[in-house]
C-alpha cells in the first residue's frame, strides 16, 4: 500500500504498525513524534497503531534554532 | 537602605534558573561549536526547532539533543516558521509529545518573512489555546505594551518583547516602549530578538527586564564561543547596574574631589 511521509511516497507492505515503520526507517531509538493524519499518535500507542493506505505521517525531531 | 539580592534567580513557570541568558541553538558551524558556546553562555535555558526528520538519515547520526540533553537543559521548543495559529499549536503539541510532557514552549506567529516581525493577533489567540491547553507559554511579540498586558493577563509565563527583527543585530529600538512593558509586567519579561553585541544585551539588563534570548548575535559572530562568554559578563554586569541602582543623566558637571583645601 501507499502512505506519505514526510511528504514523500513511500510503498509498504501492508499490514504494518508505526513502530514497525520506525523500525524500518531507523528511528526505532530515536526521540522522535510522530502524526498520522494530522493527529498526534503518543508513543505507548505507536506498536498498536495499525496503518492505511494514504494515510499522511509525519515524523519529527528537535534541531538546532533560536 | 534596601540590598537587593543580587543572586536572586529567575523564576519561570516556578522554576528557578541562575542565568539570565537563554540562547538558541541555530546557525552554529557544528553540534560541537553548539554545545562550547552553550556553555561559554552558561545557558541553562536553550531554544530548539521542531522540524521534519531527513528520511534516510544514517539512523547514527548524532542529534542535537546528544549534545544538549533534556536532563542538563531545559529546553524550549519554538514555533519558528509559523505564520498561523493552527501551525503554532500543532508544533508546539508536537514538542510537548518528543519531549515526554515537557510543558514550556516559545511561542511565536510570525506576521512577515522579510522582518520576522510578530503577527500579535494571531499570537493572541494561539497563546489562548496553548495555555488552556496546560502549556508554559514564552511568548516572542512586538515591543507594544498593550499586547505584552494582554499576553499576560491571557497566562502566558514569561513575555519576550523583541529588541529589533530577529538576527538584524540592531540592539533595542524603543527602550521606553520596554520600560514600560517591563514596569507593568508581573511575570517575567524577556528581551527576545535583535541583540547584536554585548553592550545590547548590558542595556537590555539595566532598563531592568529579566532575562535576553539571543541566538544569531552569538551563533554568527566571528568568534561564537567568545561571544557567549562576553555576552555573559554583559548580561550580569547589566543586571548589577540596574540593581546598584545608577545616577541621573546630567547636562551640566559634578566634581568628584573636594573645592575645600585648594593650596593655590
Amino acid at each position: 500500500m501507499q502512505i506519505f511521509l514526510n511528504g514523500q511516497n513511500l510503498d509498504l507492505q501492508a499490514p504494518i504498525s508505526l513502530a514497525q515503520l520506525l523500525e524500518q526507517q531507523g528511528y526505532a531509538q530515536r526521540r522522535v513524534a510522530v502524526e498520522v493524519n494530522r493527529s498526534i499518535v503518543p508513543k505507548s500507542q505507536h506498536g498498536q497503531h495499525w496503518l492505511n493506505e494514504d494515510d499522511k505521517v509525519e515524523i519529527v525531531h528537535a534541531l538546532g534554532g533560536g | 537602605m534596601n540590598q537587593p539580592n543580587i543572586n536572586a534567580p529567575l523564576i519561570i513557570a516556578g522554576k528557578s534558573y541562575q542565568s539570565r541568558l537563554l540562547t538558541g541553538t541555530g546557525k552554529f558551524k557544528d553540534f560541537e561549536e553548539t554545545r562550547l558556546a552553550t556553555e561559554a553562555a552558561g545557558a541553562e535555558i536553550v531554544t530548539v526547532a521542531i522540524r521534519r526528520t531527513n528520511l534516510g538519515q544514517d539512523a547514527g547520526a548524532p542529534n542535537l539533543l546528544d549534545v544538549l540533553p533534556p536532563e542538563k537543559y531545559t529546553l524550549l521548543p519554538n514555533t519558528a516558521g509559523c505564520y498561523n495559529v493552527e501551525d503554532a499549536v500543532r508544533t508546539c503539541q508536537l514538542a510537548r509529545e518528543l519531549l515526554d510532557g515537557h510543558r514550556l514552549v516559545k511561542l511565536e506567529v510570525l506576521g512577515d518573512p522579510k522582518t520576522l516581525f510578530p503577527n500579535v493577533i494571531d499570537t493572541l489567540k494561539a497563546a489562548e489555546i496553548l495555555v488552556r491547553d496546560g502549556f508554559d507559554v514564552m511568548v516572542y511579540t512586538s515591543d507594544d505594551p498593550i499586547i505584552a498586558r494582554q499576553l499576560e493577563a491571557i497566562g502566558c509565563v514569561a513575555v519576550m518583547p523583541l529588541a529589533a527583527p530577529i538576527g538584524s543585530g540592531l540592539g533595542i529600538q524603543n527602550k521606553w516602549n520596554l520600560i514600560e512593558i517591563i514596569e507593568n509586567a508581573k511575570v517575567p519579561i524577556i528581551v527576545d530578538a535583535g541583540v547584536g553585541t554585548a553592550s545590547d544585551a548590558a542595556i537590555a539588563m539595566e532598563l531592568g527586564c529579566d532575562g535576553v534570548l539571543m541566538n544569531t548575535a552569538i551563533a554568527s559572530a566571528r568568534n561564537p564561543v567568545l561571544m557567549a562568554s562576553a555576552m555573559r559578563k554583559a548580561i550580569e554586569a547589566g543586571r548589577e547596574a540596574f540593581l546598584a541602582g545608577r545616577i541621573p543623566k546630567k547636562r551640566n558637571a559634578n566634581a568628584s574631589s573636594p573645592i575645600d583645601g585648594l593650596f593655590f
